[in-house]
């Protein structure tokens, strides 16, 4: 494809006429330029894309004087270890959401890769368990995605029906109880053991929110995304395959389900079926930090690094709270006040701008 | 049905302005009561927008509506119903899944003390029905009727509201003629009972046939008012265009021989487009005029494979392409930019250089798939300085820009691809003077260049300005076929339906 930018207008008589013109248009471009660029003042649109940092900043301020125990190197690696299933399933689900979908059965994807994860490694051997959690995951994922592109399923019903299915097999699996596995180190190492002094959950989130982030930002992928989640007509008649696109999303939000439920399976031994416990809420958290992080629940807005701050964020209210022993209550409270407020924010400013 | 149910309306001195632009200026109009009053005009001329303000649903910024000598200000549909005025949209708005029924009563259905009284609607229904001799079960769900059935119920729904006064904005431009027959016989029943008809229309022959009185629109001003029985067709297109409007005029080769790059061979879609047959040479503009709804649009998305066909075959540089999507449509060389940025062209909340490039990104990324931005950058740039783009930052939103600029960074994706074939829809709607005459400018030049171009355009100087040749589309065919620079009155004829419809 070459390209030759300059050849339409290159004949243009208005272009090359008159210097004074020219001159104008230059300094009319500066002038918008300028407009657009705008340094000096903090305007709405700064609030509503960069807010969200100042508060985690000063939450993270805040915590740091009020308890002598929070800024500490082990506490903190606690809470983006407490954090990190949640923060797989979230920032991949960002893509989802940045391409204009929706995905309610993350917690349902998790907790039948665990049992899966689980049952592998009971009856297998304990090396199975890694590709049954993650291979399962992207299979659930891709169901999910099927019934949104091809049978035009609106994706919130689809994806709440899935989480019904897949947590009923997941009971029928372990016939309502729970799996435990052997405590090889093989299969526990994931969940409970450290490298130089990091868990290992902590440096797959790491990882996985950087990959992602980076997908998103630097690759024709990732540049597809935005497109289809802002416009997907005009991405469809740009040529995209824009179904193929949107299926993958699904496939990536449940391999990383997947890989989330196999770290807690690891992290407790045992398979479970139970969804009383971080099985019944991670879609909800997750998609919060989402949507705390200022990505926009309706597609082509928003990033990992975003998805990553918000569900710190939530993740710091709860460790926080606990260390200046405030209720249980509070922080569920206060975390929801915090998501509206938040949304709020982003959608009055949208509003008024 | 008496002679109580006369309505005079008034319209003095209205003025309508949209962000800038005059859709109305200084329109004085008087509707007597009982009859068919038509307002006609081209695509935004304003007839419309006037139609509109007689049913509250635009108020006026300039002048007075007056209903039977009562000065009146309407905030809301809602008010003109209460004065005994009906609006019947272009876009029907019945709840589609309530029955016939349901939607003529909504909201003054019979009840006693908060209940709907079912069986007294059903007998009301009937009334009605039996009264003004339409044929339609109320049982049936709104949504699953044909339009023609949707205009019963909402025509049904006005005159059971007591209404006086009903406007119809277009109400035949998706009729067949037997359906456009029937709703005539309901107009003059309508008249007969004394209710007065405020009818929008661009089909010349009905107005004629129907209207008591026809008033003139364009460009927002009034032309005149006359009796319909003191028109023709011809004299009413002479008034609804008038001396041709400024557009620049450019030079058009004379019989090139240049190879036949873009064919169209029988082209045939189910109720929308039938028999197309069409070439472009390289260098070619071919101008594809036609009134709103005549399939101009849809036989551009045929073409791009944004519309699925039913027959017929597209060929580029002589190899027939199997066009099944947009991507098919490039792969062969062509590039199509829709009638609506917003809707279908632009990404609003991304950057023009993601929406420069985004038809095809994979030339600016390495082969594994990883943006090169700096390179995007720079051809963005260079882009966005040959189409005089401002600003010319690469890193801002599309969506900060003028409609003008916004408009050029479509035009900017598709130029990006260097395209053999470039298919416009309206590629200078809402958009300023200034970039309207680059636009112009820039379309030529890459005929110039070689490129086959197919421009649609509601706007009749636009297409004489740039066409080496004129194609004139009616109800789905083209229908005649111009050299360059046919007279304007010629073209307008053909798209209204009259003259000969033979090819010259």
């Amino acid at each position: 494809m070459t390209v030759q930018p300059s050849d339409p207008v290159a004949g243009d008589p208005v272009v090359a006429e008159d210097p004074v013109a020219a001159e104008g248009r230059v300094s009319a471009g500066a002038i918008a330029l300028r407009r657009i660029r705008s340094p000096g003042r903090i305007r709405a649109e700064h609030v509503r894309d960069y807010g969200i940092v100042v508060f985690a900043v000063a939450l993270f301020a805040y915590f740091s004087i009020a308890s002598n125990v929070f800024l500490t190197s082990q506490n903190l690696l606690n809470l983006v270890f407490q954090n990190a299933t949640i923060g797989i399933a979230a920032c991949a689900v960002t893509f989802t959401i940045i391409a204009g979908n929706f995905d309610l059965s993350l917690g349902s994807i998790f907790v039948l890769s665990e049992v899966l994860a689980a049952y592998a490694a009971v009856h297998y051997g304990v090396w199975w368990a890694f590709p049954v959690a993650i291979v399962p995951g992207a299979a659930m994922g891709a169901i999910n995605g099927l019934l949104v592109t091809k049978l035009r399923v609106n994706a919130f019903l689809a994806t709440l029906a899935t989480a019904l299915s897949f947590v009923g097999i997941a009971v029928g699996v372990t016939s309502g109880g729970l799996l435990i596995t052997p405590s090889s180190s093989v299969f526990t190492f994931l969940g409970q053991h450290r490298v130089v002094g990091i868990q290992y959950p902590v440096i797959i989130f790491a990882v996985v929110a950087i990959v992602l982030q980076l997908v998103l930002a630097y690759t024709v992928f990732g540049r597809h995304l935005y497109g289809i989640g802002d416009n997907r007509n005009a991405a469809r008649l740009s040529g995209l395959k824009v179904d193929r696109t949107v299926l993958i999303t699904f496939v990536i939000t449940g391999a990383a389900c997947g890989l989330s439920g196999l770290i807690d399976a690891s992290t407790t031994g045992s398979g479970t079926s139970d969804t009383s416990g971080l099985g019944g809420s991670l879609a909800l958290l997750a998609i919060a930090g989402v949507a705390l992080g200022g990505s926009s629940i309706f597609g082509g807005v928003g990033s990992v690094w975003r998805t990553v701050l918000g569900v710190l964020i939530l993740g710091m209210i709860t460790n926080g709270f606990d260390l200046l022993a405030v209720p249980d209550f509070w922080q569920d409270i206060v975390r929801g006040i915090l998501i509206i407020t938040a949304v709020a924010i982003g959608t009055i400013i949208e509003r008024r701008t | 049905m008496s002679a109580e149910a006369v309505a005079p309306i008034r319209l003095v001195s209205i003025g309508k302005r949209y962000s800038g632009t005059k859709a109305l200026d200084d329109v004085s109009v008087e509707v007597a009561g009982g009859s068919v009053h038509a307002l006609v005009g081209a695509n935004g001329a304003g007839k419309s927008t006037l139609g509109k303000i007689v049913g509250g649903v635009i108020r006026p910024d300039e002048g007075q509506l007056f209903v039977d000598d009562r000065p009146v200000r309407y905030a809301s549909p809602r008010e003109a119903r209460i004065d005994g005025i009906a609006m019947i949209a272009q876009e029907l708005s019945p709840v589609p899944h309530m029955s016939v029924i349901e939607n003529v009563f909504l909201g003054i259905e019979p009840r006693r003390s908060g209940f709907v009284q079912r069986r007294q609607m059903r007998k009301q229904y009937d009334e009605l029905v039996s009264q003004w001799g339409f044929e339609l079960d109320g049982n049936a769900k709104v949504g699953t009727l044909r339009t023609a059935d949707k205009q019963k119920v909402e025509i049904l729904r006005a005159v059971a509201c007591g209404a006086r006064v009903i406007v119809m904005d277009e109400p035949t431009s998706s009729l067949s003629s037997v359906e456009t027959e029937t709703l005539h016989r309901m107009i003059r029943t309508l008249r007969a009972s004394g209710r007065t008809i405020v009818y929008v229309s661009h089909f010349l022959d009905e107005v004629l046939d129907l209207a008591d009185t026809v008033s003139v629109l364009r460009s927002g001003h009034l032309v005149r008012t006359a009796p319909a029985a003191e028109e023709t067709e011809e004299s009413l297109v002479a008034g609804m265009f008038g001396a041709a409007a400024e557009a620049e005029h450019f030079e058009k080769p004379q019989g090139s021989t240049a190879p036949v790059v873009l064919e169209v061979s029988d082209l045939n879609r189910k109720g929308v487009l039938r028999d197309i047959w069409l070439q472009i040479r390289a260098g070619e503009i071919v101008g594809l005029a036609g009134l709103v709804g005549s399939g101009r649009s849809e036989l551009a998305r045929a073409i791009a494979g944004a519309d699925p066909i039913d027959r017929g075959t597209i060929a580029v540089d002589g190899t027939p392409r199997r066009i099944r999507s947009p991507a098919d449509a490039m792969a062969a060389g062509m590039a199509f930019l829709p009638e609506s940025r917003k809707d279908d062209g632009l990404f609003m909340e991304l950057t023009l250089a993601a929406n420069t490039t985004f038809a095809d990104v994979g030339a600016v990324a390495t082969r594994f798939g990883l943006l090169r931005r700096g390179l995007e950058r720079e051809k963005t740039n260079s882009l966005l300085k040959s189409l005089s783009i401002q600003p010319p930052v690469p890193s801002a939103k599309v969506v900060s820009l003028s409609g003008g600029n916004q408009q050029k960074v479509l035009f900017a994706r598709w130029l990006f691809r260097n395209p053999r074939v470039l298919i416009l829809d309206e590629p200078t709607r809402g958009v300023d003077v200034a970039a309207r005459a680059a636009i112009h400018r820039l379309i030529n030049n890459l005929a110039t260049g070689g490129t086959a171009v197919l421009l649609i355009s509601s706007e009749i100087e636009e297409v004489l300005g740039l066409a080496h040749r004129v194609l004139v589309m009616r109800r789905g065919s083209i229908t005649r076929e111009f050299g360059a620079d046919p007279p304007m009155e010629a073209v307008m004829e053909a798209a209204f339906g009259l003259g000969g419809s033979t090819t010259t």
